[in-house]
Parts: structure tokens; C-alpha cells; sequence
């Protein structure tokens, strides 16, 4: 599994670009997230994918060809934050309801929403630890589940910022430059 | 000043420098032929869309510069779609305009609306849907950069009808291609570029793999410095031959799966490769696992997204293929290679005498005389635009090319059909170079219907049908693997020296080996287009051959008299 970022002009059709080129290289993207930036112009896409290190490469250069991505990084290799959002939605009665709430507590996820026969969960971080409470919860009746996919930064000073426009300059040309 | 966006189309190609247009009218790109009759801009009207993508591919690779095709909606869109590919797979700067149906009815299922950006997402480098006038000076100033900038490519424009009826301000310099900011990467990597010097003045048998790239970049000279400086033996992919001069000793001729054997065996023995705007495609390499075992591998090359796509190579310098080499080049230490440039001349030996050229005359036509003696009349200078299958292979082979952008074929998608109308795009680009159209009888089939758009612009190339009743490669195929059941190949075709005549054309059926020269030499001398069918022996083979996925090692040699194999009259 490889994980890549990539920020791509916040407008329709670039997902379909992105989703297609992946399907073009034979990829099979595991989750794919995208939302905008603090810039509203450009959306940040966490793309994870079934495929190996020269896999990775190829779909990031492939990416960075697009003319609507601005730039796509492989990450897998540094060292990372990735969060998973999922909410789910069990069944509880009154019998069992008290063990359900000491699960969530050890899960440190959070109750939502309370209905006679059922509960909506929530839960965020890593994917192993979503599919811990999701292995835990599966006796109790699973009723419906979403899940927001992952994103992913890198750590500390490891920053991965979308390239800037350059002044426009229209009648720059080489020979200006000397 | 206020036009309308159609005449925004016309006055915007024309300051982009073009001159030609590719193009069949619709009822959604009418606006835009209005407009076209009223500018300077010189509209070809084609037989079929197919054709002008082909033909704006053609000028494209014959000029280095954009061509450019246009299509109605719908189906005239549609059409485009192999051209468009064929370009794709060649890296061809072509821009291809299509009319759409109005912005207000988009997404309805309008007369003859579909969605061709959708459609070509995958074999454009990129392709947008212009809906507003004022846009459309831009876009098209973004799709001729994107087209020709980095590895080149086809760009589609998708214009509304409404696009172009309705009027905006014009202002050119203010409608400045503004694309989204890209991260610059730096590709120069010192530590990489130091393993290359080494392993380039280590080298003992080193081999250079020169492809389209030299030529998109411009290379030539910067790489024949470079070849002079260590003295590398070259070898050709099929779109790389002519930037390197056939004439030149250290040119070994093409690789891969027709590639001469001396070429495949010297790669195979190399223990250097420097591979340099190709990008190892299967016909290049056979089976990946036993390619050039024990070379070490060099990979100059512009698109990142090839670099260990195929091979695994040990240095990659990415980047535009003259720089690379104008930096690399000081850094050669001069070695002369004597031993292993006498073995391949020794490996040489071996195949010149089963080239069918050295065999006596019997009165049999074979494809590889055509090609030969077309080299020899014309002295390896025309322009020769092939189609695809053996006629492809034989002139690769047969013709000796010296200078760049001499030869046009289409390499990665294998079009059939893309000899005339390319050499017809290549006619408008060089009007002062001589074009021949080599093509199989086959192919000739698929787009012959551009022979009238020939005579409507009277224009004079030469086409030589080297015509052979056959489907012949994949005739060859159900030779070699399926036992030689013929299942549709054979192939009924037009007497095309009188078809040529319908078109107020001239034609003429060859079919003795002394009439060749004759006839070329005729052809040459008339002003006008010349068609001349070759019939040739029906069952030949291009040799050597690298079956599909088999070893470069594993080839199938030239038969030592295929004369008298595939011979069957007296």
C-alpha cells in the first residue's frame, strides 16, 4: 500500500483526470480523499493504492503531468499523520448497552447519536485502529458504516506546500534575463 | 476590439503562426468556418476526420511544429479519436479544435452532442471544453504551449456553439495562458550524473539507444558530440532513425524486433547501455528478463513517469535530452572501442550475406528491392511517410535516412491508414521537400478516399503501394505461430493504378524488378502526385524477427535464399 498527496486546481472534472489515471496505469486506488486548501482554488487529495515503490513512482510523475495538479508526492516512506473518519451505526438494547460504552471509552471514539435500538459511533484515527473497534463492535450487530478514507500529513518540518503562481511577467523572455 | 469567438479562433491561430488547417465543417463548428473564409488562414478539407489528425500529425513531425485539425460535434469529434491516440502514443504536438453543441443544452443528448473531452481524456496530454467567448483566445494560447512544451503531445479544444457565435473583447496580449503553478522539480541530481560519467568512461562495450526524443529536444548535434566524444556504437529505435545519419560508421541501424541481428546481439552483449529519448517499449526490448543482462543502464529521458517503467536502470538523468548531453559531453574521456566496434562489424558479416539485396536478379519483385532502390534514386533525402506492418519494417531497414524528421511512421499505436494522410500534412509542412508515401495495400485501403483531397489542393507527393494481396505482417504472424492458416489476410483490393486515374491521379502497376528504377525515376521527374503499385512477392517475411515476448537473443534469421523458398512461379 502507497501513500501520495497531491494538490490539484479545486475544479470539476480533475477528479475524473486523477481517478482515470489511475485506472489507465492499472492501479487500484484503496481510498482516494480530496478537500480544499486554506486556498480555496486548490484541493488537497490523499490517494493510497494498492501497488508497490515503482507503482508509487509511476503514478506520482504520471500525476505531476496533469496540467490541473499542481504536485503529487509518494509519502509513504516518511514519517506520518494519517487519520480515518468512520461512523457507525450498532445496534444496542438496554441489556448490552453498558459493555458497548466501555468499548467506545477504550477506543477513545465518542457516542453521536442515541435511538432505542441503536447507536451511531464515532471514531477517528488510524485505519487499524478503526478496524479494531469495527472487529470489536461486529458481534453486537454492525448496521451501517461510512468511512471518510484516510489523509495524511507528514510530521514536523517535513512540510509539503502547494507550489505558488509566479508573477506574471508577459513579455519575459530568456534574452530578458541577461 | 470586439469579435465573435469564432473570429477570436481564426485571428488567435493566425498570431499562433499557423498557416494550414486541418479540418471537415458541421453544423456545430460553422461559426468557426465563417469566420475561416473571411482570414488568411489556408483551410485543407479532408475525406474524413481521421485523416486531418493524421495530417496535422504529419506537419507536425515533419515541421516540429503544432499542427492543427478541426472537427464538427459529435461523430466529426469521434472520428479524431485514432489520429488524436496516434499522436499520443508519437508524442506529436497536435491541436485539435472541435465544435460542441451550446452550453445551454449540454448534457441533453443534443443532435450530434457527445462528450469528446470525456472520450479523450486518456489520449490527450490535455483536453478542455471552452463555453464563454472571452476564453477562447487563452485556452487555445495554454493548449499550443502544453502541446509543444516538455514531452509534446495532442491537446483537444471543445468549443460551444455559442461560444463562438456570441462577441467578446479582444485583446491579445492580455489573454495570457494562465495555468495552474506547477512544483519545479530539480532534476538535476549531482550524485546520479557522477555514477553516469563513471559508468560512460568505464564502458567497455557500451551502447547507445537513440530515440524520438533527440529529435523532439533538437539534440542532433549535441548528441553526435557526444557519440564522437567516447565513441558509442548507436543503435536506432524506429521513431529515433534519422537523428543520427545512416552514413555515419557508428550507426548500427534500427533495434528491436525487426532490428537487424547485429544490432539485438550487440545490446545483448553490451555491458553499457545509454538509453537517450526512448523509453524501452516491448518491440525494443523482447523479454524483459533477458534484456541486455549485463549492462549496466543509463536513462536520459525528459518524462520522469518513464523512468523504471520497463527497465530498471542504474542512473537516470531526467531532462530535456540536448542539455543533458551538452553537460554530459565534457565529461567523456575518449576511448576508442576498437575491439568492440571490430566485433560488431564481425556480427555485421554474418547478415550481409543473407541480405536479400546481394542476391542475383530472378525476376521476382520482393519489397526490400522497392525500398532499396527508392533509397538509391532518391539519394536518401525525401521525406518518406510510412503506414504500418512489413512495408514499415523493409523501409526502415532498406532506407537509409540521414537527416531528422525524414522519416514519419506511427511507432506506439501502430495506426493503419496514417501514411497518406500524414505525408499529406508533411507535403503542406516542407511544400519544397520531396514526400513519398510508403504504404501496404492494406492501409492504403483504410484512408485512400484523402487521394482526392490531394487533387483539391494539388499538391504533388508520390505514393508507392507495395501491394502484396496480403494483410502481410499479420499474415507473417499466421506464418510463424499459427501454422500458417491464413484466416483473413488475403485480401482483395481495386486495381489501384485505375483507381488513381478516377482521381485524376496517374497511376502505375509494377511488377518486374528492372521496371523499379524506371519508374521512380518517371514518378520523380512529374510535378504532379504519382501513384505506383508494386506487386510484390505475396508470401515474403521481414527478417531478422523477435517473436512477441521472446528473448532479443532468439532470433528468427533471414532464410539463405528466400528466392527460391518463396518463389513460385518459373
Amino acid at each position: 500500500m502507497q501513500t501520495l498527496v497531491a494538490y490539484v486546481e479545486n475544479k470539476p472534472g480533475v477528479l475524473n483526470r486523477v481517478s482515470s489515471l489511475a485506472r489507465r496505469l492499472a492501479i487500484n486506488i484503496d481510498s482516494l480523499t480530496v478537500g480544499p486548501t486554506e486556498n480555496e482554488e486548490i484541493a488537497r487529495m490523499t490517494i493510497v493504492a494498492h501497488t508497490d515503490e515503482r507503482g508509487a513512482h509511476r503514478l506520482e510523475a504520471s500525476l505531476e503531468k496533469l496540467v490541473d495538479v499542481l504536485l503529487a508526492e509518494n509519502i509513504s516512506t516518511r514519517a506520518l499523520l494519517e487519520r480515518d473518519l468512520a461512523l457507525i451505526k450498532v445496534s444496542a438494547n438496554q441489556q448490552n448497552r453498558p459493555h458497548l460504552m466501555e468499548l467506545i471509552k477504550v477506543f477513545r471514539a465518542r457516542v453521536v447519536d442515541v435511538a432505542p435500538e441503536s447507536l451511531i459511533i464515532e471514531v477517528s484515527g488510524t485505519v487499524d485502529k478503526i478496524d479494531g473497534l469495527l472487529e470489536v463492535l461486529r458481534p453486537f450487530g454492525v448496521l451501517e458504516m461510512a468511512r471518510s478514507g484516510r489523509i495524511s500529513m507528514t510530521r514536523g518540518g517535513d512540510l509539503l506546500r502547494p507550489p505558488v503562481s509566479e508573477p506574471q511577467a508577459p513579455n519575459s523572455s530568456p534574452l530578458a534575463q541577461t | 476590439m470586439k469579435l465573435t469567438g469564432a473570429e477570436i479562433v481564426c485571428e488567435s491561430l493566425t498570431r499562433l503562426g499557423v498557416r494550414e488547417i486541418f479540418g471537415y465543417p458541421g453544423g456545430a463548428i460553422l461559426p468557426v468556418y465563417d469566420a475561416l473564409g473571411k482570414s488568411k488562414l489556408h483551410h485543407v478539407l479532408v475525406r474524413h476526420e481521421q485523416g486531418a489528425t493524421h495530417m496535422a500529425d504529419g506537419y507536425a513531425r515533419a515541421s516540429g511544429g503544432i499542427g492543427v485539425a478541426m472537427a464538427t460535434s459529435g461523430p466529426g469529434a469521434t472520428n479524431m479519436v485514432t489520429g488524436i491516440a496516434t499522436a499520443m502514443l508519437d508524442s506529436s504536438p497536435v491541436v485539435c479544435i472541435t465544435g460542441q453543441v451550446s452550453s445551454k443544452v449540454l448534457g441533453t443528448d443534443a443532435f450530434q452532442e457527445i462528450d469528446i473531452t470525456g472520450i479523450t481524456m486518456p489520449i490527450t496530454k490535455h483536453n478542455v471544453v471552452v463555453t464563454k467567448a472571452e476564453d477562447v483566445a487563452r485556452t487555445l494560447r495554454e493548449a499550443f504551449l502544453i502541446a509543444n512544451s516538455g514531452r509534446p503531445g495532442p491537446v483537444l479544444v471543445d468549443i460551444t456553439k455559442d461560444a463562438q457565435q456570441a462577441s467578446a473583447e479582444f485583446n491579445w496580449e492580455a489573454s495570457v495562458p494562465k495555468l495552474p503553478p506547477k512544483r519545479r522539480r530539480n532534476n538535476h541530481d549531482q550524485a546520479e550524473f557522477d555514477r553516469a560519467v563513471e559508468m560512460l568512461n568505464t564502458a567497455k562495450r557500451p551502447v547507445i539507444l537513440a530515440g524520438h526524443g533527440i529529435m523532439v529536444s533538437s539534440a542532433m548535434r549535441a548528441f553526435e558530440q557526444f557519440v564522437h566524444a567516447g565513441n558509442y556504437p548507436v543503435a536506432m529505435t524506429l521513431l529515433g532513425i534519422g537523428c543520427f545519419p545512416a552514413n555515419n560508421p557508428l550507426n548500427l541501424g534500427m533495434m528491436g524486433m525487426h532490428g537487424e541481428a547485429w544490432v539485438n546481439n550487440a545490446i545483448q552483449e553490451a555491458d553499457l547501455l545509454i538509453a537517450v529519448g526512448m523509453r524501452f517499449d516491448d518491440r525494443v526490448t523482447g523479454d524483459l528478463r533477458t534484456y541486455a543482462k549485463s549492462a549496466r543502464k543509463i536513462h536520459i529521458e525528459i518524462d520522469r513517469a518513464e523512468i523504471n517503467k520497463n527497465v530498471k536502470v542504474d542512473a537516470a538523468l531526467v531532462g530535456d535530452a540536448r542539455e543533458v548531453l551538452e553537460r554530459l559531453t565534457p565529461h567523456i574521456e575518449t576511448r576508442e572501442h576498437t575491439s568492440w566496434i571490430r566485433h560488431i562489424t564481425e556480427l555485421k558479416g554474418d547478415s550481409a550475406v543473407r541480405d536479400i539485396q546481394s542476391l542475383p536478379d530472378s525476376g521476382h519483385l520482393y519489397a526490400a528491392h522497392v525500398i532499396n532502390d527508392l533509397w538509391k534514386e532518391t539519394r536518401g533525402e525525401a521525406i518518406i511517410v510510412t503506414d504500418v506492418g512489413q512495408h514499415q519494417m523493409w523501409e526502415a531497414q532498406y532506407y537509409h535516412h540521414n537527416r531528422a524528421r525524414t522519416l514519419i511512421t506511427s511507432g506506439g499505436l501502430g495506426t493503419m491508414g496514417f501514411a497518406l494522410p500524414a505525408a499529406i500534412g508533411a507535403k503542406f509542412a516542407k511544400p519544397d521537400s520531396e514526400v513519398w508515401v510508403v504504404v501496404g495495400d492494406g492501409g492504403f485501403q483504410m484512408t485512400m478516399s484523402e487521394l482526392a483531397t490531394i487533387v483539391q489542393e494539388k499538391i504533388n507527393i508520390k505514393i508507392a503501394i507495395i501491394n502484396n494481396g496480403f494483410l502481410g505482417m499479420v499474415r507473417q504472424w499466421q506464418e510463424f505461430f499459427y501454422d500458417k492458416r491464413y484466416v483473413a489476410t488475403p485480401l482483395v483490393a481495386p486495381d489501384f493504378a485505375a483507381l488513381a486515374n478516377a482521381f485524376g491521379i496517374r497511376g502505375e502497376r509494377i511488377s518486374k524488378r528492372a521496371e523499379v528504377v524506371p519508374t521512380i525515376r518517371s514518378a520523380r521527374e512529374s510535378a504532379e502526385t504519382v501513384l505506383l503499385d508494386f506487386r510484390v512477392e505475396q508470401e515474403d517475411s521481414v527478417y531478422p524477427m523477435v517473436a512477441a515476448g521472446a528473448s532479443l537473443s532468439d532470433m528468427i534469421r533471414r532464410p539463405n535464399n528466400p528466392l527460391v523458398e518463396t518463389a513460385t512461379e518459373p
